[in-house]
């Protein structure tokens, strides 16, 4: 038998896309799933994702997990584990199409959920580390259950197929979202089921990527120590805890977590003039080096309330911005950004390892 | 009967018609091999003297000689080999422990040999040194856990003292005293050009070489040889021996005839007394007194430089380094069975400790697992043989690698494994003045210089080739390595697949 992804690491070209209104208005899932559309060769037909903020507000005061079973007696149990921690306010299956294109569907759900309190005060635990470790407990413990949306307000939608034809079988036109990102990916191999496509995500921090870093056992092996664990094999799950943990745990900045990543090369430290920015630079190279990526990736971290796009410090896979009003765009290629907004200005390619962070105005509705 | 004749180990072969008997093997030869047979015109051999050291075959310039195996045999027998046979006459005719020198010649297992490295094809580009910057660069010392912030928010900087290294490679403890004061000064010459640190193991450090001491670890051990305020003051680190791979168990030994002059003084013990360091340091009988030492070395030098505890590759050294780490040291270094000595009883030398690919695996995971990886640098030795070498160990997950028999060869070591006698014919392993000034050090400091700059340009390429441009991203990537000819549980403490796999 093949093995399941997870099992066997599948290295993966890739397409990217993104896309955020500055000023908070709503767009549909649509607009994403076009711009995928130029950028088909890109993607094999083995897995495509889509992650769209905002677009819970009914329910946003609620972590909405989006969950993978392989049978209804797991969802069952999964159920059950869940209450013994959360208040699940909401579940439902998650609306799709039957198409052709998709097939060998799971079964996906999503629930609503908010960590009881008293479970907290009893573990010492605050709100989002209770959340990370119970979708590590269910990833790693639960067979045939996946957790691949942890977030609030926000939503990660994935499947085996083309990026285009997953868009369609979620429904995304139905939702409205201020940012959304977008994955088309290349396999090398069968990754067998649906846990394996991007984005990936933890809390509502979700990463798509195109690349494929040779650091990957450095930082796996490094992250590893404080509780994460990589099951999926890819570049992409351990990019988005390393994200958790320098964002969350450590409190970095975007532009410092950028620092250790995607590091300054040791002689443009050694030059920099700004004393202050060398010693940071300094201090975050020599803190965590077991947090350096290597080799190519371009990636968009999702956020509340934003995105950001990093390149590698070579910058060995493309990846341009582009900006319209109050929208901005980032895209494996120029064409993606043209098909949804052919008058798209100020078009540019940030440099290798030169973080480019967007945010929704402060004041506007999220 | 008086001793057993012993038959000498080598033979000295001289074509009689290249020899224009010059006698330079004869000068050469501080062993008294070669001698000149007045009467007869000739030169003649001693063999049993000998220690194929291959001085006299490098001077003569007729190339008139060889060394070869003595071809004279003992009936072959599988289980009695010569060497065996000849130690038990030796020990029979002497009483004595055997003393052998350098690293273990046995031939257990290389797991070195066992691992190869990866490349990228396809999916990701190699990266071409040639074109691209490439980053050796590494810094040893604690990190901390939790990064602060000033009331401004600002990253307050402030880091454990650390040791910065141009490459991932630092020159290992040898003693002044088990080695001439020219290879220190050459050792410590090249260090400071390389932008790497030399140690200057137990036998204190010449005042020479103070102005090397930001390239200098200083070494603290169980004899104390040496040890003084501005000793420590003087080092960009200090060492604290608790082991030694070629020797785990024992302390240093350096025979009398080679304390003589600057190396007694240097000691500050008197000249001829053989100095044999005690096997425990008296004030370590634990691991909650080594942190006692740790940190009274740190006061003394007032939490300015890195403390490195190095221990021998024992079969429980996950759990030892786990403790060491937990005892405040900055550094641990570990160092494996088939490390080198001036001198080392034979039978410890050849029969205890454990390979240092193996300890090193099984350290850098138990550290993970106990989540404090990062509270220490990792650095391994005990024949770290080349640039693959240096990839294969940060790949297992070292900060860095100690090499000492590599940087010898580079001053002219023909692994003859006699330095315990003091006679080094190449000015290295003695202490007498003649055959010391055989060794240049500005020249040994240039090959020493040339090794380093070689292997650092062959790091590159092989980190290239994998589509890695720095070494914190090759520190601790196993999946880079793979295993060939191991067996499932190797696999496994090495925490590597098989290739193919």
């Amino acid at each position: 038998m093949k093995p399941k992804e997870g099992q066997v690491r599948i290295p993966s070209g890739c397409a990217i896309a993104a896309v955020i209104a500055r000023d908070g208005e709503r767009m549909s899932g649509e607009g994403m799933i076009r711009a995928m559309e130029p950028m088909h060769d890109r993607s094999n037909g083995l897995g495509g994702g889509f992650a769209g903020y905002g677009i819970y507000p009914a329910y946003k005061d609620f972590y909405a997990l989006h969950l993978f079973f392989d049978s209804r007696d797991t969802r069952k149990t999964c159920e059950a584990f869940l209450k013994t921690g959360f208040e699940i306010w909401h579940a439902e299956r998650i609306p799709t199409r039957k198409i052709p294109a998709i097939t060998d569907e799971p079964i996906i759900w999503r629930y609503f959920v908010a960590p009881l309190q008293s479970v907290l005060a009893d573990l010492q635990l605050d709100e989002k580390e209770f959340v990370v470790r119970t979708v590590m407990e269910i990833n790693t413990r639960m067979k045939g259950a996946y957790v691949f949306s942890s977030g609030k307000n926000m939503g990660t939608f994935k499947a085996v197929g083309f990026p285009e034809d997953v868009g369609v079988y979620y429904r995304l036109e139905e939702y409205a979202g201020y940012s959304w990102t977008a994955h088309g990916r290349y396999p090398t191999n069968t990754p067998g089921w649906w846990g394996g496509a991007h984005p990936f995500s933890l809390l509502d921090y979700s990463v798509v990527h195109n690349g494929e870093i040779s650091s990957y056992d450095a930082n796996r092996r490094y992250i590893e120590m404080f509780g994460y664990q990589c099951t999926l094999q890819t570049d992409t799950e351990v990019i988005t805890y390393m994200m958790d943990y320098l964002l969350r745990r450590q409190g970095l900045t975007l532009n410092e977590t950028a620092g250790v990543i995607a590091a300054p090369f040791w002689e443009t430290i050694d030059r920099k003039t700004d004393l202050k920015d060398k010693e940071k630079h300094l201090y975050l190279r020599t803190v965590f080096p077991g947090l350096l990526i290597t080799g190519p990736f371009s990636i968009v971290l999702g956020f509340e309330g934003g995105l950001m796009a990093l390149n590698d410090r070579l910058k060995l896979r493309s990846m341009v911005v582009g900006e319209k009003g109050d929208r901005v765009y980032i895209a494996s290629e120029e064409a993606a950004i043209r098909r949804i907004e052919p008058d798209a200005d100020n078009i540019w390619s940030p440099a290798g390892g030169e973080p480019v962070v967007i945010r929704v105005k402060e004041g506007a509705q999220i | 009967m008086n001793g057993i004749f012993i038959m000498p180990e080598f033979d000295v072969i001289r074509s009689d018609a290249r020899c224009t008997v010059c006698r330079v093997c004869e000068r050469q030869c501080a062993n008294g091999v070669h001698a000149f047979l007045e009467e007869k015109g000739l030169m003649v051999s001693d063999e049993t003297k000998c220690v194929n050291c291959q001085r006299c075959v490098s001077f003569c310039p007729t190339h008139a000689l060889k060394i070869v195996e003595n071809p004279n045999r003992l009936r072959e027998n599988a289980n009695w080999d010569r060497d065996t046979i000849r130690e038990i006459y030796k020990q029979a005719n002497s009483g004595g422990v055997l003393l052998s020198s350098m690293g273990n010649p046995k031939p257990l297992p290389v797991y070195w040999d066992k691992i190869l490295i990866n490349a990228s094809q396809v999916t990701n580009p190699p990266i071409d040194p040639l074109r691209e910057p490439m980053e050796t660069r590494v810094f040893l010392g604690k990190k901390p856990e939790k990064v602060s912030r000033g009331a401004d928010g600002a990253l307050i900087t402030t880091l454990p003292p650390q040791i910065e290294l141009s490459m991932p490679v630092l020159f290992s403890a040898m003693s002044y005293g088990s080695i001439s004061y020219n290879a220190h000064a050459a050792l410590a010459e090249a260090a400071a050009r390389l932008g790497i640190l030399y140690n200057t193991g137990e036998g204190g450090l010449h005042e020479d070489f103070y102005p090397y001491g930001s390239n200098t670890i200083v070494q603290v051990a169980s004899g104390r040889f040496g040890v003084h305020e501005k000793y420590l003051e003087t080092g960009a680190a200090i060492e604290i021996k608790m082991g030694q791979g070629a020797k785990p168990g024992i302390g240093g030994h350096l025979p009398g005839p080679k304390i003589v002059g600057d190396v007694s003084r240097t000691r500050m013990i008197p000249e001829g007394t053989d100095a044999i360091s005690p096997a425990p340091h008296h004030d370590i009988y634990s691991i909650e007194d080594l942190r006692q030492l740790v940190y009274s070395l740190k006061e003394a030098t007032r939490y300015k430089k890195p403390v490195i505890v190095k221990v021998a590759a024992v079969h429980n050294i996950a759990a030892i380094a786990s403790g060491v780490a937990r005892s405040g040291a900055d550094i641990i270094a570990i160092d494996g069975f088939r490390g080198g000595t001036g001198a080392a009883p034979t039978r410890i030398r050849d029969n205890v400790g454990i390979p240092i690919e193996l300890a090193l695996a099984a350290v850098d995971q138990r550290l993970r697992d106990e989540g404090i990886r990062g509270n220490v640098s990792l650095i391994v030795g005990g024949s770290v043989r080349s640039a693959a070498d240096v990839v294969k160990a940060l790949a297992l997950g070292a900060d860095a690698c100690y090499v000492a028999t590599a940087a010898l060869l580079a001053l002219g070591c023909h692994l003859c494994r006699t330095c315990q006698s003091g006679k080094c014919n190449w000015g290295i392993a003695t202490q007498e003045p003649a055959l010391v000034k055989r060794l240049n050090p500005a020249q040994g400091s240039e090959r020493l210089v040339n090794l380093m700059n070689a292997w650092r340009h062959e790091i590159m390429e092989l980190m290239g080739g994998m589509g890695i441009n720095s070494v914190e991203a090759l520190r601790g990537n196993r999946l880079m390595l793979r295993g060939v000819g191991l067996t499932q549980k190797e696999l496994e403490i090495l925490g590597i697949s098989h290739a193919g796999e």
